[in-house]
């Protein structure tokens, strides 16, 4: 029974307004076009895949939400039209009549900026927003990304004016609530990670990496070592190789072995003294808990390297396992992935670290410190469980009502700044908003739901026949995501990876991660998280194996999808070749 | 406890049974070898309720003294500008707020359309061709430049201007390390020497000129300075640039831009410069203790290939009509990995939409009044504060919107006076330069930014709680 078929349910409804939404702009406005056949073919094709192309076919007929041409907000408008009232100059001007600003200095023409009316601008905005897919609409297992929902207290708590309004410089004192929720932000990171020292300073995974392996770098230098290799399975993602060569230090290459960890003979062969670091994501891109994570441990450290955490993954291990306790000497936080932090479309995002006590000597200005005597000299904070000192200690993970912060920023081993002030503050709001509400035992079941969710999800994928095109790439269980190989689907039903995706896409749903990790053939990476529902698991399920049997019948259904979305499939190698980057005014 | 997850007792049977696994932990038991599984609760403590973590972090943020709570002449890098209303609720639709980057176009046409008219105004409001769609921040995207022009040009020498930022001369080094180039710096003119008057030296507050061509030659990959800088001191730009290529034949120019003054400073295109890359919290952004905000970066026609960060791209669909894309991706580390022109991955997407949405709610029109009202209010301020005993000016140059001003007492007692320990009755009157740049020449230089929102009224309170603090200090002193 296809899921689009049976309507009712929370799935469908959220369908209800993600894609389908834009669907009916899109297949409007190709009017007569070809691509009005491709949904009307699926349906009057109907005698074998009939179900999910009868599904598609009916929100296809929903009316049309717009029609007009896609436009710019430059393209709009008119000369003369303004929405900001600038206050009045109400100043006295010099009294030597002086010119403020020599004419040379000064710009000729103004910048052609959009001369719009607010209203304008809000209507171009929200028509512009309603051709996006978002998590709010419906399931984005987006494999590596973690599209968790993200609670609304959150942007409440962000938007409070102590934190939205609160200048970066302001002296300490007056900024105790923000340092004194860093230090407790610090405190939870590490406790998870099982390392003591945190900075919260980077601003996203991939600042998170350059920090590491600049610390590893440091590390060796002050011994006295110029180490330049970095180790990174062929798994990584591709932020880790990028990384290093950004960090003037040289990749070397991991192999993969046959249950999806590293070759422990490739990392014997090629770890030596002139390792700087391993970097690693455990589970890693497979959605595999490394089972020689000791041993890899062990031989890194063997040769003198440290060990880096690509902490994308942490979703599958939060309360069941730890870096630190795995030997990783560096992790990295993805605050929106495993904390909430929206994403935004694109950022913002935060990638805090976690060090052990080597490390620490090198972790970047400013870092916060405590006052007041009690916990001087650690990075981080934490009442024992029960709290330090009073009531608000005993709730919340940052310390006692009398606890006093600083920002230090005499270091003299650190690597220094990797960016202005103290990192994406307003991501810390909304990560600790998320520990505090879930606590200890709450941040447990999420890992715990996050790998139910996603053995489910692989589970109820086998039962419905879909393993015979689409089998997982390594492995029988998954962590938090798993890797399907669309090789054989490729082979036996005319369609690839890239095509299922986007015919989910007229399913409703958001695709999975498609052609990651590299070393998997047509793969598709898929992450549900914890947050779904087994409903929607469900759904998602029977519309991979109805697309499936929908290819047996017919593959160009597939390879001509999606169907309604605003637009059809676009032409990225022409984009590429004569790239058309900004609007011509 | 708030928890967002949904598996009921009957959800984890049946998701069990499908498994084929008798509980949970067994999933997790057969995939963690033993030595690494953490066999005790996460010592953190029991979770709450939305209620109380809304009660608890709200009696957090109050521990803080905001903009909000205190007049304060705080900037360095992030100001208090008014951002309009329609911010907010564009930025906090769904559709923006939650989906991840454009992975796949069809559906993402909303979040690439934003991209490419962000590229637009960022391209227009600094007068080069090409911008990418946002990177992290200020500071970083300088650092950025400069590892762009280390692959560009393959030289390892930059040379910054001290005008610059000292986060971003301290990220610049910081990266530098790391790929390993040298780093030089060029001092502005008249640092630390005084006057004739006892004031400024003539022509002090800018980069020097003479000593930024002597640093600047054929080993040179990039040299980077601010406008205006970080004194406030709007700089020649164009100067800057024809001498840093007429003596680094093949250097990249960057400039490091307050976009708010780009609409009345000839903007860095203008001036021949090759990179101009900035903090856009100006544009959008709140203060956020110093993030997330959104780092332009804008290039010329030459360096679109060796750019950081996604771009988007126009193109047509299967049936000819327009869309976006994400293009220009063989940069990227997804697609080249070591060979990447960059690292980054995630940027701030809906950061720059903010900025994207203020930019047009200003307009063409509001874009110049904004940078008149900032000049006329930066002078006036300048004018009134250095009529007070014990104040006079760091530099005599133009200035838009952020001065400097040196203050004859001890400017840690000065400051504190005026804060009153957050008293709403206090003014926190600016930065202490000193402390940010580390250099003794700016001991008692005060920052001062201005923005749309400090008002003559707000300059002239200043002035007064200035003035009194300094009497005050210098009484204690005598
Ligand atoms: C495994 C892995 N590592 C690193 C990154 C980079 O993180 P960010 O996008 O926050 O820079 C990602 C996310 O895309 C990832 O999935």
């Amino acid at each position: 029974m296809s899921g689009d078929a049976r309507g009712g349910g929370e799935g469908a409804s959220s369908r209800g307004s993600g894609p389908a939404r834009g669907g009916g702009e899109g297949a409007s406005s190709r009017g007569s076009g070809p691509a009005r056949g491709g949904a009307e073919g699926a349906s009057s094709r109907g005698s074998g895949p009939a179900p999910a192309a009868e599904g598609v076919a009916r929100r296809l007929a929903q009316p049309p939400l717009q029609r007009e041409e896609v436009k710019t907000i430059f393209e709009k408008g008119a000369p003369g039209r303004r929405a900001f009232v600038c206050p009045e100059i109400d100043v006295p001007a010099p009294p030597d009549g002086l010119e403020l600003l020599p004419a040379r200095l000064r710009r000729s023409e103004p910048p052609r900026l959009p001369e719009v009316s607010e209203p304008e601008i809000v209507r171009h905005y929200v028509r512009t927003s309603k051709r996006n897919f978002d998590l709010d609409s419906g399931f984005y297992p987006l494999g590596s990304c973690t599209m968790k929902h993200n609670p609304r207290l959150h942007e409440r708590l962000a938007a409070l004016p102590g934190n939205a309004r609160l200048h970066p410089l302001q002296e300490p004192e007056l900024s105790q609530g923000a340092l004194r929720l860093m230090w407790g932000l610090q405190g939870a990171l590490a406790e998870i990670s099982g390392l003591p020292h945190v900075s919260l300073q980077p601003s996203a995974g991939s600042h998170g990496d350059l920090a590491g392996v600049l610390l590893s770098k440091a590390y060796h230098e002050d011994r006295g070592e110029r180490r330049l290799k970095v180790l990174t399975p062929d798994t990584a993602h591709g932020t880790n190789p990028a990384t290093v060569t950004m960090a003037g230090m040289e990749v070397v290459k991991l192999a993969t072995d046959g249950q999806g960890g590293i070759d422990i003979a490739d990392l014997e062969a090629k770890a030596d003294e002139q390792v700087a670091c391993l970097m690693l994501t455990n589970p890693n891109t497979l959605g595999i808990f490394d089972p020689n994570i000791t041993r890899i441990a062990e031989i890194v450290h063997g040769v003198g390297g440290i060990l880096y955490y690509d902490g994308a993954n942490l979703n599958a291990i939060m309360g069941y396992s730890r870096p630190g306790d795995m030997g990783f000497d560096i992790v990295h936080f993805n605050l929106h992935k495993s904390f909430t932090q929206p994403h935004g479309g694109g950022g913002p995002g935060s990638g805090p670290i976690a060090v052990s006590e080597r490390i620490e000597p090198y972790l970047p200005v400013p870092v916060v410190v405590r006052v007041d005597g009690e916990g001087e000299g650690r990075r981080t904070g934490r009442g024992p469980r029960g709290g330090e000192d009073g009531r608000e200690g005993a709730a919340t993970p940052e310390g006692g009502d009398g606890a006093r912060f600083e920002l230090a920023h005499e270091r003299p081993k650190s690597i220094g700044r990797l960016r202005g002030f103290q990192g994406n503050y307003g991501t810390f709001v909304r990560a600790y908003a998320y520990i505090c509400s879930l606590g200890a035992e709450g941040l447990k079941d999420v890992s715990e739901a996050a790998v139910l969710n996603a053995n489910y999800l692989l589970a109820r994928l086998r039962q419905l026949g879909v393993a015979e095109h689409l089998p997982l790439a390594y492995g029988r269980l998954c962590m938090h995501e798993f890797v399907l190989s669309g090789a054989p689907m490729r082979r036996d039903l005319q369609i690839r990876t890239l095509d299922l995706a986007k015919r989910l896409l007229d399913h409703g749903f958001h695709p999975p991660t498609v052609y990651f990790p590299l070393l998997v053939e047509e793969a598709l990476m898929v992450e549900p998280t914890e947050t779904e529902t087994r409903q929607t698991l469900d759904e998602f399920a029977v519309a991979v194996a109805a697309i499936l049997s929908e290819a047996a019948e017919d593959p160009e259904i597939a390879t001509n999808a999606p169907y309604p979305p605003p637009v059809r499939r676009l032409d990225e190698a022409a984009a590429a070749k004569r790239p058309v980057i900004r609007q011509p005014l | 406890m708030s928890r967002y997850t949904a598996i009921t007792d009957a959800d984890r049977a049946a998701m069990l049974a499908a498994i084929g696994v008798g509980s949970a932990q067994e999933l997790f038991d057969s995939q963690i070898p033993e030595q690494v599984r953490l066999r005790r609760p996460l010592d953190l403590p029991a979770g709450l309720g939305e209620q109380e973590v809304y009660e608890h972090l709200r009696s957090l943020a109050q521990r803080n003294v905001s903009c909000e709570d205190q007049l304060s002449f705080l900037g360095g890098g992030f100001y208090d500008h008014y951002v309009p209303a329609i911010v907010d609720m564009l930025c906090e639709r769904s559709e923006f707020l939650t989906p991840y980057t454009p992975y796949q176009p069809e559906v993402s046409q909303g979040g690439l359309q934003v991209m490419f008219e962000y590229q637009t105004a960022i391209s227009e409001l600094t007068a080069l061709p090409v911008s990418n769609a946002s990177v992290y921040e200020g500071p970083s995207a300088a650092a950025s430049a400069a590892y762009m022009a280390r692959i560009h040009n393959r030289r390892e020498k930059i040379v910054v201007s001290a005008g610059l930022h000292p986060h971003t001369l301290q990220s610049i080094r910081t990266y530098a390390h790391g790929f390993g180039s040298e780093v030089v710096e060029v001092p502005l003119c008249g640092e630390g020497l005084t006057g004739a008057d006892g004031g400024p030296p003539p022509g002090a507050g800018v980069t020097d000129i003479e000593a930024w061509a002597q640093a600047i030659d054929g080993r040179t990959s990039a040299a980077i300075f601010a406008q205006p800088n970080f004194y406030g001191a709007v700089e020649d730009a164009q100067a800057l640039a024809e001498v840093a290529h007429e003596r680094g034949q093949g250097a990249v120019v960057v400039c490091q831009a307050d976009p708010v003054t780009l609409g009345i400073l000839k903007p860095p295109g203008e001036c021949g410069v090759d990179v101009a890359v900035g903090e856009g919290q100006p544009f959008g952004g709140r203060l956020d203790y110093g993030g997330p905000s959104f780092g332009f970066f804008a290039a010329t026609e030459a360096l679109m290939r060796k750019m950081p960060g996604r771009i988007a791209g126009e193109t047509v669909d299967a049936d000819g009509r327009r869309g976006f894309v994400l293009t220009l991706q063989t940069r990227e580390q997804h697609i080249r990995r070591e060979k990447a022109t960059s690292n980054i991955c995630t940027a701030q997407a809906l950061n720059a939409l903010a900025g994207m949405v203020h930019l047009a709610w200003l307009g063409r029109r509001g874009i110049v009044e904004l940078g008149e009202l900032l000049l006329a209010r930066a002078d006036y301020a300048r004018r009134r504060l250095c009529e007070i005993e014990g104040v006079s000016p760091m530099h005599t140059q133009p200035v838009v919107r952020e001065l400097a001003v040196r203050i004859d007492a001890d400017l840690d007692e000065v400051r504190s006076r005026c804060i009153a320990g957050g008293d709403p009755a206090g003014v926190n009157p600016g930065i202490d330069i000193e402390r940010l740049t580390g250099r003794e020449s700016d001991r008692g230089g005060l920052l001062v930014a201005i923005t749309e929102r400090r008002s003559r009224a707000d300059i002239d309170r200043l002035a007064e709680v200035l003035a009194e603090a300094i009497a005050e200090c210098r009484a204690v002193v005598a």
